[in-house]
């Protein structure tokens, strides 16, 4: 562990330790069901409660427009699908609008409403993958029901202006019947850009543990009532039935604890990872034809470049047996080339795309890493560059 | 409901003098398939084996399906020598079995029972009219033949014949390398050899850090699905350390030869190890002018690296045909699995299709050929892979 470079925080990271003694004793000890009638499950009833208010306050929401899910993937879900069933959408299949350049578990449940009838339509997204909230007005259609646009983009860092989207959205909403619903998923943001539920303008917005150093398995929905969330699960009445499956208790405690600290330093975090990010950009820059593919002014922790003529793939083997990890900007199948969305999407060419590599930080690493891996990459893109001809 | 399953292997019974050792094969290969299976005892009788159940024919039967050189397996009933025991089980056997056409085949190898074969074949199949008013009797057509064969054990009546998979039990030809990549085609040129009685051992081709350990971890899939038609014992898999020749290949300056002189490396680590392991065949996934290195002229060019016989069962199959078979033996899905292997991070622009073997000596000329194989036979390791 000790000499490993781990640079694919943006995959997963690996759960803090004080997360890891927070969830302790809700395995073994404090093990009960909050559904259950005797005191065991009045004491997890509690937890999940007092878990709840405390996030609400983390992040300036009321505690009762917060769902746990089991992930974000899983928020992303519900928070779409349970808008486009409202009992008018239900019967009229209405009109959604996103960007090409959101996260899988967007755009395939867009996909699939897109299958049962409803429309879609896509904002323009320029080389480093913004978006202009002004294009969002003219996209509106009186059908439209969902906006939905991720905060910070997990291939590249780009930060999308989600407060302007939302004002639109307020506006427009006035002189509407069937009101348009904000969903904005935040799973890259969190911890790594400021977020107040209040300033975000959304309805519904979507967080995940196991990106925050919390654990796996545990997802958390904001829904407020303008979002007229119905279920996309049925059984029992858990997260007052938007989310049925007795309730991840551990995992909630964990996801409460990683929030609390990644959160109360956020502004040492953020500083720290800017410095970071900047000593790679430099050492990267020094790498010949090399290129940055991420916006100057992106989210601190991602960091996505090309070197073109090494194979993504073949650049990541070569990496992790010098115990450096660093994750590909494309999907590494050579049956689907180029098939990362995000970098098609924002025009980048089959070369830059084929080599690209997505370096994701995390406040831990230190500067001395960050040269250690500059120089690792400068010998391997210039030994790999050797043996393809 | 049926105690005993007859097992039959047609083929084997032409081979003369070999017939013993072909069957201790098959048999050892049959006992060692049902090994986690409760079953009883196994008995060799006139050319065919018999297997007793406990309860469970039906999933001996599938077992017993997937191996090579048995023709057919039918689940039998067991009777004493009474007539009317035995039309009671004829009916409860005919009861199990689809059609509407029928006839009795009776065989009596014990003289000594009182009715001779004419006699019982008319008891029973009257006895049968009376009680199934659906069935009539066909001789020459007949949907089903209920069989009886009266024995001094009893009587043994059944009537569905399961088709397996035939040929010749593995290991009864001798041993073969099989070159196995990932892909669709080297599982299925395994399968075809040991069909005919080959024994594999598999070969893979390991370029790491140019592919990743997913790759291996897929070799090592297929090659496990493989295993169990394979028959008795461990199922070895060679990784052959083939980094060296790849950097050393891509640096050459000969690009669009790469993959004729890949698949000449290949050839040549597979010879020496055959050799070293008294394999008698190379065996591969080739299947003619399927891609680049499959035409007729690079097969010549790739194969004049060697004198060691090569097997190419799939070489009269089109790619349909491969994958349909693939589905069946079970290695359709792992081969699809996205991961790179050394054919595809390394597939030139422009690969020659018309390699000619001057061009392709003077690029060798360039190399350590031998240096680079015997590096690459040092490093190979060997993973026994268990049923």
């Amino acid at each position: 562990m000790r000499n490993e470079i781990y640079l694919d925080n943006s995959a997963t990271t690996p759960v803090a330790e004080e997360v890891l003694q927070a969830m302790e004793p809700y395995w073994r000890i404090q093990y009960g069901n909050p559904s259950s009638p005797h005191l065991r499950g009045v004491a997890a009833e509690n937890t999940l409660n007092s878990n709840r208010k405390q996030l609400a306050r983390l992040l300036q929401a009321e505690p009762e427009h917060l769902y746990f899910t089991a992930s974000g993937t899983e928020a992303n879900n519900i928070a779409i699908l349970g808008a486009a069933s409202s009992p008018f959408f239900r019967r009229n299949p209405g009109h959604i609008i996103t960007t090409p350049i959101e996260h899988p578990s967007v755009l395939r449940v867009i996909d699939h409403l897109k299958e049962l009838g409803w429309s879609a339509s896509y904002l323009k997204v320029d080389r480093y993958g913004h978006v202009d909230a002004q294009e969002v007005a003219s996209l509106l259609q009186p059908t439209t029901r969902i906006v939905s646009v991720m905060l910070v983009n997990n291939e590249l860092g780009t930060i999308a202006p989600v407060r302007e989207i939302g004002r639109l959205i307020d506006a427009a909403n006035r002189e509407r019947q069937h009101k348009i619903v904000f969903h904005v998923d935040a799973v890259q943001a969190l911890g790594h850009v400021p977020i107040s539920i209040p300033d975000l303008k959304a309805h519904l917005v979507s967080f995940s543990g196991h990106k925050i150093f919390g654990p796996k398995g545990i997802g958390l929905l904001y829904a407020n009532r303008q979002a007229q969330l119905r279920p996309i699960m049925f059984g029992g009445d858990q997260e007052r039935g938007l989310r049925p499956g007795t309730e991840n208790i551990p995992a909630v405690v964990g996801l409460t604890k990683a929030a609390q600290l990644v959160l109360d330093s956020l502004a040492e975090n953020v500083q720290q990872l800017e410095e970071l990010r900047q000593a790679l950009i430099e050492g990267i820059k020094t790498i010949p034809n090399s290129r940055i593919n991420s916006p100057l002014h992106g989210a601190p922790h991602l960091l996505n470049a090309s070197f073109p003529g090494v194979r993504g793939e073949v650049l990541v083997h070569f990496l992790e047996q010098k115990r450096i990890f660093v994750s590909m900007g494309a999907a590494c199948s050579s049956k689907k080339k180029g098939a990362s969305h995000v970098l098609e999407a924002v025009g980048l060419d089959q070369e830059d795309i084929l080599s690209a590599i997505r370096f994701s930080l995390a406040p831990t690493l230190t500067l001395d890493q960050i040269q250690y891996v500059v120089y690792s990459l400068k010998e391997t893109v210039e030994e790999i560059r050797n043996i393809y001809i | 409901m049926y105690p005993l399953l007859l097992v039959r292997y047609g083929e084997l019974s032409l081979k003369g003098r070999n017939r013993k050792t072909f069957e201790d094969i098959l048999l050892n290969n049959i006992r060692s398939a049902l090994a986690d299976l409760p079953h009883g005892r196994l008995t060799k009788t006139y050319g065919r084996v018999y297997l007793e159940t406990k309860d469970n024919w039906a999933e001996l039967a599938e077992r017993l399906q997937g191996i090579f050189g048995i023709v057919s397996v039918s689940p039998v009933l067991r009777r004493e020598l009474d007539l009317e025991q035995i039309k009671e089980g004829a009916s409860l056997v005919v009861k199990d079995t689809p059609g509407s056409t029928f006839k009795v085949g009776v065989r009596r190898p014990y003289k000594a029972f009182p009715l001779n074969s004419p006699e019982l074949c008319h008891a029973l199949g009257g006895h049968i009219l009376r009680n199934f008013s659906h069935l009539k009797v066909d001789v020459h057509n007949p949907d089903f033949v209920l069989d009886v064969e009266i024995r001094q054990e009893g009587a043994f009546l059944y009537s569905q014949t399961l088709p397996c998979l035939r040929g010749l039990p593995a290991g009864s030809s001798g041993k073969g390398l099989l070159l196995l990549s990932g892909g669709i085609d080297s599982p299925v040129a395994g399968f075809l050899s040991m069909k005919r009685g080959v024994k594999i051992e598999g070969l893979h081709f390991y370029s790491y850090p140019f592919t990743s350990e997913r790759s291996k971890a897929k070799v090592v899939e297929l090659a496990t699905r493989l295993a169990p038609y394979n028959g008795h014992g461990v199922f070895k898999l060679w990784i052959a350390y083939f980094t060296e020749i790849q950097k050393a290949l891509q640096k050459g300056s000969y690009p669009n030869l790469s993959i004729t002189l890949m698949r000449r490396f290949m050839l040549r680590i597979a010879s020496k190890l055959a050799q070293r392991e008294k394999a008698l065949a190379l065996i591969t996934g080739d299947s003619l002018g399927q891609v680049a290195s499959q035409t007729m002229e690079s097969i010549h060019v790739i194969n004049e690296v060697t004198n060691m016989p090569i097997f190419r069962p799939l070489i009269g199959m089109d790619k349909q045909e491969i994958i349909d078979l693939s589905v069946s033996i079970g290695t359709y899905e792992t081969s699809i699995l996205p991961y790179e292997d050394c054919c595809t991070v390394f597939v030139p622009k422009n690969p020659a299709t018309k390699p000619k073997l001057e061009q392709v000596l003077r690029a060798e000329a360039e190399l350590d050929v031998d240096g680079l194989v015997s590096e690459a036979i040092e490093k190979t390791e060997l993973l026994e892979l268990r049923n």
